[in-house]
């Protein structure tokens, strides 16, 4: 029986194809996925049912393009307040820069152990391969980054790390892993995470986590939860790092609500999590716990190239819920690894191309039917599909040229064949002439048409074309009508 | 130039030329315009579906229902603070029993294997409760430190009904929150959970396994 567990293997966008045939052909990741995702679309369709649902994406979509709107003031006003309130802010450019200053925080207090709360901005810059090699070992701690990270794999869904493996292959990765007995008990399983888990906290030395709204207002870094290891990692430790996207500020405290009430509830079709927990200083003198410093890494990683263009900027308003994933009939059949990047799903094939390029994403943006379902639920009414398009137009040259790798699917024959249908089109005696001739010369169109023709018999022209059908009914008629 | 600076650059000098920021409507966030009782019922109906246990009790008889919770429970190490009232309150009423209370108001580096090992229970204090999530809002205090309401596997939070208030946009605006906000705020709304294992629910993860609350009805007060 294939499984889910056993496709322990590096993953990559430039074998999406391979990758996607691999998952289609195996019964337990579309069992698994198919399940879950089931689940959470009907989850979140009951959680709205007694909500103005489209006036309160409206607002969602009006903060973050707020936000957007004002960003270069909000990051200066978010440093401002930070540093007033004694978090200690940083700037990286990419990923590797973001993971220096994070190692060096961590040697600055002789750091061996590292706990982590979910962020997937750490995963996009392979953070934890980066202290590894420091000699610094980091731990995640919510429990599907655990399982994962047990079985050495990556998150496969951004809200739902682990949400390939079924039970089965939980109770063996914990088996194997940690030593505890095989059960189908998932109550054991999670007292067994915690009691593990707790050792851990007690023993970091730095806690490392994401951010899910900065508040340029305030000085506040909000995290959403459900577990409480992301309060742990923020408040056990004496040392927390927040790492986040520089997109992630939001201009007022008030604007925190509506976005919350949005992302819980298209996430997981939670009303609310268990932890909403805001962050505005280190530990002030007279208080007894909480870390002694908090530092905020704010990651560009491509973010401030998506900004310099109208349309490719709402990609930025993501507020990172997995509604798009959940809904997407691709990502339900080929599961999260199969994309091969740290974002999956509709919102990483936007997303992905910006941070590594179209000649290593090229297929991502056309892993989708356009069936429109991303964009329907998407909280803060990100045009997915629409950024889909421009992305494969991008791709073969015909965008504005501003996405890295632009062009890198344009071939000569394939951009020729179009000039000459663009000028059939627009020439109706040649379009006539041509569609007669191909109807006459039907038996020696071809049958195999390269992928198209993998799945699906080849088109074969007609023998009258639809113009010349419609134009003999007419005069069939005309004749009917002049007899008396 | 700084990897500051340059991101900067590119932000303040963005090719496709400044952007309008639109507007926001909040009217959708806010205005429920529920009653007392409306009120109170829709924070239970929530905080109970998440799996929290709502005891209702009067600013009177608040201490002899905890005394209750105790011994139902089988708390024999509760961890409380000392000057806010609730803890004052509580104090004074396990004084004579036989549960033993840890003092919360401590620097954790004296205590963390006593509070992550023996408490079996954290008493807190609340700021209020949003109606519309069943969410109780804690501000941490010195008294009553960040990790009280997390660690201890039962967490039993006090809240009077009169600080119940409809939506979470209603809680930060009516309360100011933008002008003064502490080192850590919380929303809290059941205990603990996971559903990372098949989308199974499982509570106590991390944080507590229980969450009690016992709500203080004022109009059975003196």
């Amino acid at each position: 029986m294939s499984s889910a567990r056993e496709s322990v293997q590096t993953y990559t966008p430039r074998e999406f194809h391979r990758q996607a045939h691999d998952a289609l052909g195996n019964p337990q990741i579309r069992a698994n996925f198919r399940r879950a995702m089931d689940g959470l679309m009907g989850k979140r369709r009951d959680v709205f049912s007694d909500w103005d649902l489209e006036t309160l994406r409206e607002l969602g979509a009006s903060i973050r393009l707020r936000a957007l709107a004002k960003l270069p003031d909000l990051l200066e006003r978010l440093e401002a307040n930070c540093q007033a309130n004694g978090i200690q802010v940083h700037w990286a450019e990419n990923g590797d820069e973001a993971c220096r200053i994070i190692r060096e925080i961590c040697q600055r207090h002789d750091a061996k152990a590292v706990i982590k709360g979910k962020s997937m901005v750490s995963e996009e810059m392979h953070l934890n391969a980066h202290l590894e090699e420091a000699g610094i070992v980091a731990l995640e701690s919510d429990l599907g980054e655990y399982l994962v990270q047990l079985n050495e794999q990556t998150p496969s869904h951004i809200i739902m790390p682990a949400i390939h493996l079924n039970t089965d292959e939980i109770s063996d990765i914990m088996h194997d892993k940690t030593g505890i007995e095989r059960t189908r008990d998932v109550d054991y399983m999670t007292a067994a995470a915690r009691a593990q888990l707790r050792e851990r906290f007690m023993a970091a030395d730095v806690g490392i986590s994401g951010v899910n709204f900065a508040v340029a207002e305030t000085g506040t870094l909000c995290l959403v939860e459900n577990e409480g290891n992301g309060r742990m990692t923020t408040a056990v430790p004496p040392v927390h790092v927040a790492v986040t996207g520089i997109e992630k500020v939001v201009e007022h405290l008030r604007d925190v609500p509506p976005l919350y009430a949005l992302l819980t509830r298209s996430a997981t079709g939670q009303h609310v999590t268990t932890y909403f927990n805001m962050i505005s200083s280190p530990r002030k003198p007279g208080e007894h716990d909480g870390p002694k410093e908090v530092h905020l890494v704010l990651v560009d990683s491509g973010r401030s190239n998506i900004y310099q263009d109208n349309e490719l900027l709402d990609t930025l308003r993501c507020i990172r819920c997995g509604a798009c994933m959940n809904h997407c009939p691709v990502y339900t059949r080929v599961g999260g690894h199969t994309y091969g990047t740290t974002y999956p799903g509709p919102i990483g094939s936007i997303l992905m191309p910006h941070m590594m390029g179209l000649e290593e994403t090229k297929d991502l943006p056309t892993a989708s039917s356009l069936c429109g379902a991303c964009g329907e639920v998407c909280p803060v009414k990100i045009p997915i599909p629409d950024l889909l398009v421009r992305l494969r137009r991008e791709s073969v040259g015909e965008g504005r040229g501003n996405v890295p790798g632009a062009g890198v699917k344009r071939t000569r024959k394939e951009a020729a064949a179009w000039k000459g249908f663009q000028w059939l089109a627009t020439h109706p005696t040649a379009w006539r002439s041509g569609a007669a001739l191909a109807g006459k010369l039907r038996a020696l169109a071809p049958s195999k048409l390269g992928p198209w023709t993998e799945y699906r018999t080849a088109p074969k022209p007609a023998k009258k074309s639809l113009h010349e059908l419609v134009k003999r009914h007419q005069a069939e008629k005309a004749k009917r009508e002049e007899r008396p | 130039m700084s990897a500051r600076d340059n991101i900067f650059k590119r932000l303040r000098e963005r090719a496709d030329g400044p952007l309008t920021a639109p507007e926001s409507d909040f009217a959708v966030v806010t205005g429920r315009g529920w009653g007392r009782e409306e009120r109170l019922a829709r924070f239970e109906r929530w905080i109970t579906s998440v799996h929290g246990e709502v005891i209702h009790t009067s600013c009177d008889a608040w201490a002899s229902a905890l005394v209750e919770v105790l011994e139902a429970k089988g708390i024999r190490r509760l961890a409380l603070g000392r000057e806010h009232p609730v803890a004052a309150e509580a104090r004074a009423a396990l004084a004579e029993g036989g549960v033993v209370l840890i003092d919360a108001d401590r620097d954790i580096e004296a205590w963390r294997h006593e509070q992550f090992h023996d408490a079996d229970a954290g008493l807190t204090s609340t700021r209020g409760a949003i109606a519309e999530t069943g969410s109780l809002w804690l501000w941490p205090t010195p008294d009553e430190p960040r990790l009280l309401s997390l660690v201890p596997p039962i967490h039993i939070a006090v809240l009077d009904a009169d600080t119940v208030e409809d939506t979470f946009f209603d809680v930060i605006e009516r309360n100011g929150w933008a002008d003064d906000m502490p080192t850590n705020a919380l929303l809290i709304s059941g205990p603990s959970k996971t559903a990372d294992i098949e989308q199974t629910l499982a509570y106590g993860v991390h944080g507590p396994r229980e969450l009690v609350v016992l709500l203080r009805h004022r109009e059975q007060c003196p």
